[in-house]
């Protein structure tokens, strides 16, 4: 028997739960209606979220087949996937697609590595460990475009900004950061941003260690890094990876950053970025689509492993329970 | 237990642990040194939000400028610029009914997902996880153009729906989570006494449950306050929510830089609020509930 509740993307909306109306089978009808009864919660939610997340992605599918241009709508028509070649020649977006790719790789690992770091210091005693923690965590409670704001007048300005009056009083040179550095730049205030996330996630998995098994290693004589070699790291392994899979389908898709503090210029547009220029501002609704279709098939890539990763953790805790 | 704490430094205290303690003091030094750094950005906006323009805007940088709230009431409109209420209160507006919004739909979703399942629940889990992990800007085209025909464009019912849409799959892991925690005994002795799903939802479960729901919420709000994609491409005058004022107060008044950090405060302030608040349960919420 299929379970309508469980195929659903492909499937569409169904009727809200017909509850008590059992008709079709005479077989077990009142499982039937039971069964109903238990999905009639699920589908208010399950609906919403079909009707208003997926539809959207189905249109995108279908624009992205047409040269279509808002500024000459009459001239509207089907071409199949000349859309598709036309964004995997167009230099700019293929550039764009680097960028995404270069700016994801390179904010997400940083920021695991360091948020690696400050959690083994975190998860230590020392004084004000509490306070230490809201520090950190700060930057990620900053409205993200207000961080970016922040970066790009407050540090980054090459007159006035922080960084360069440090560097005055330090005598060191005086940059032009965003244009001299700009992937860079927007990099450095993602990595901000992004450490304390990472951070906490290694922490919680620092903190569910089987202590016991790190007495025992201890009491064998293993020294600081062996523990951290052979217990701490595969411990952390998968929270690593939860880490790494959820930063990147969340950096992926990073538009304030890249909005605020380059407006996209100086070879630092990602594919979001791109993608609203294409649409927002050339009016380009078929190539802005096919760019979606792009970006959306490469994120099923990486989510696919996203999902794995959190199925496993999932599984683990349902059975634990 | 490592150092700093009681100096018990009394007779014999072994060198090797002597050894230890001074390393997890330093160790602890460099936890407050990188913590210092990172919030150093943050606290040098405020600072210089309370600088006057001319202060604010120094090579080398004035700390010890005197402090004033001129840059406070050139935000909120002393000049005759553009006042950030209305923004500010659509934004709370969105916020606060899309969350309404999510708990509605999301706590009996995770009812039916933790405590009566239906069969193949965990599918059911991942595709609504799933929905988070498409990128929103490959769906905006159509939304546009759907806002647009319809008339829903700059309406801030639109930025409700989808950012309704955005939290459901967080809160619907998240509750499901703080529901599968529930002893069943509680609930079916309630079902006993012939409390009917809604009865049972906000009389038992959402009073053992609460302060989950409250953590869930304040991640959601959040989520909304923060958003700006949708709010850029969806919203024009009327509609217009804080962060995508926050862009367009730059770009229209030239640069003021105290005027700029007292604005990303204000702004940033009730997402402040609301993620102290939820600390605790800040990671189940950004991990989706899959780290406790």
């Amino acid at each position: 028997m299929s379970n309508p509740t469980t195929t659903a993307p492909a499937r569409g909306p169904r009727p809200p739960a017909v509850a008590g109306a059992p008709r079709r089978t005479a077989k077990a009808p009142r499982n039937r209606a039971r069964e109903w009864a238990t999905r009639a919660p699920l589908m208010p939610a399950l609906i919403f979220l079909i009707v208003v997340t997926q539809l959207p992605f189905v249109a995108t599918l279908v624009i992205s087949f047409f040269d279509w241009n808002a500024f000459r709508p009459e001239r509207r028509e089907f071409v199949g996937l000349e859309n598709f070649r036309t964004v995997a020649s167009d230099e700019g977006l293929r550039e764009s697609i680097l960028t995404t790719v270069l700016l994801t790789a390179t904010v997400v690992v940083v920021s695991v590595v360091l948020g690696l770091l400050l959690a083994l210091l975190l998860d230590r005693k020392f004084r004000g460990r509490g306070l230490v923690r809201t520090m950190l965590i700060a930057p990620f409670l900053l409205v993200p475009v207000a961080s970016a704001l922040l970066w790009k007048h407050a540090l980054y300005n090459p007159e006035y900004g922080l960084f360069n009056g440090v560097l005055h009083w330090l005598g060191g040179p005086q940059p032009d950061w965003i244009s001299d550095m700009p992937l860079l730049a927007v990099e450095m205030s993602l990595v901000w941003q992004w450490t304390p996330f990472m951070m906490l996630i290694l922490l919680a998995g620092l903190q569910s260690r089987p202590l016991d098994m790190i007495e025992a290693a201890r009491l064998d004589g293993a020294g600081n890094w062996q523990i951290f070699r052979y217990l701490t790291l595969p411990h952390l392994r998968r929270y690593l990876e939860l880490g790494t899979l959820l930063g990147s389908v969340y950096i992926v898709q990073n538009f304030d950053a890249v909005f605020t503090l380059t407006r996209g210029g100086l070879d630092t547009a990602n594919l979001p970025y791109t993608i609203y220029e294409t649409f927002y501002n050339a009016h380009e609704y078929g190539l802005a689509s096919a760019a979606g279709v792009l970006v959306v098939i490469g994120t099923i890539v990486i989510a696919t492993f996203a999902l794995r990763v959190v199925s496993s953790l999932f599984r683990e805790e349902v059975s634990r329970a | 237990m490592t150092a700093s704490t009681a100096p018990a430094a009394t007779t014999a205290v072994p060198p090797y642990a002597r050894r230890a303690r001074r390393r997890g003091a330093a160790l602890g030094l460099l936890a407050w040194f990188i913590g210092i750094v990172f919030v150093l950005p943050v606290l040098w906006m405020v600072l210089t939000s309370f600088h006057a323009e001319s202060d604010a805007a120094t090579n080398p940088p004035s700390v010890a400028a005197p402090l004033t709230l001129d840059g406070y009431r050139e935000f909120f409109g002393a000049d005759g610029g553009a006042s950030p209420w209305p923004p500010l209160l659509n934004s709370l507006g969105a916020s606060v009914f899309s969350t309404l919004f999510v708990l509605v739909l999301a706590l009996p979703a995770a009812y039916a997902l933790s405590i009566r399942r239906v069969r193949k629940w965990t599918d059911v889990m991942f595709f609504f996880l799933s929905t988070k992990m498409l990128p929103v800007v490959a769906g905006l085209l159509p939304v546009f153009l759907f806002a647009k025909d319809t008339h829903f464009l700059d309406n801030i019912w639109l930025l409700v729906i989808l950012y309704t849409s955005m939290n459901l799959p967080i809160a619907v892991w998240m509750m499901q989570s703080f529901l599968a925690d529930i002893p069943v005994s509680v609930i079916e002795a309630a079902q006993m006494d012939g409390a009917r799903l809604p009865t049972v939802l906000v009389r038992v479960i959402a009073p053992i449950a609460g302060p989950g729901i409250a953590a869930t919420s304040l991640i959601c709000f959040i989520f909304s306050w923060n958003e700006m994609l949708f709010a850029q491409v969806l919203t024009g005058v009327v509609a217009q929510t804080a962060p995508a004022f926050l862009t367009g107060f730059v770009t229209s008044q030239g640069l003021f830089l105290a005027q700029v950090c007292a604005a990303s405060v204000v702004i940033s302030l009730p997402v402040l609020a609301a993620g102290f608040a939820a600390q605790d349960k800040l990671v189940q919420g950004l991990s989706l509930g899959a780290v406790k």
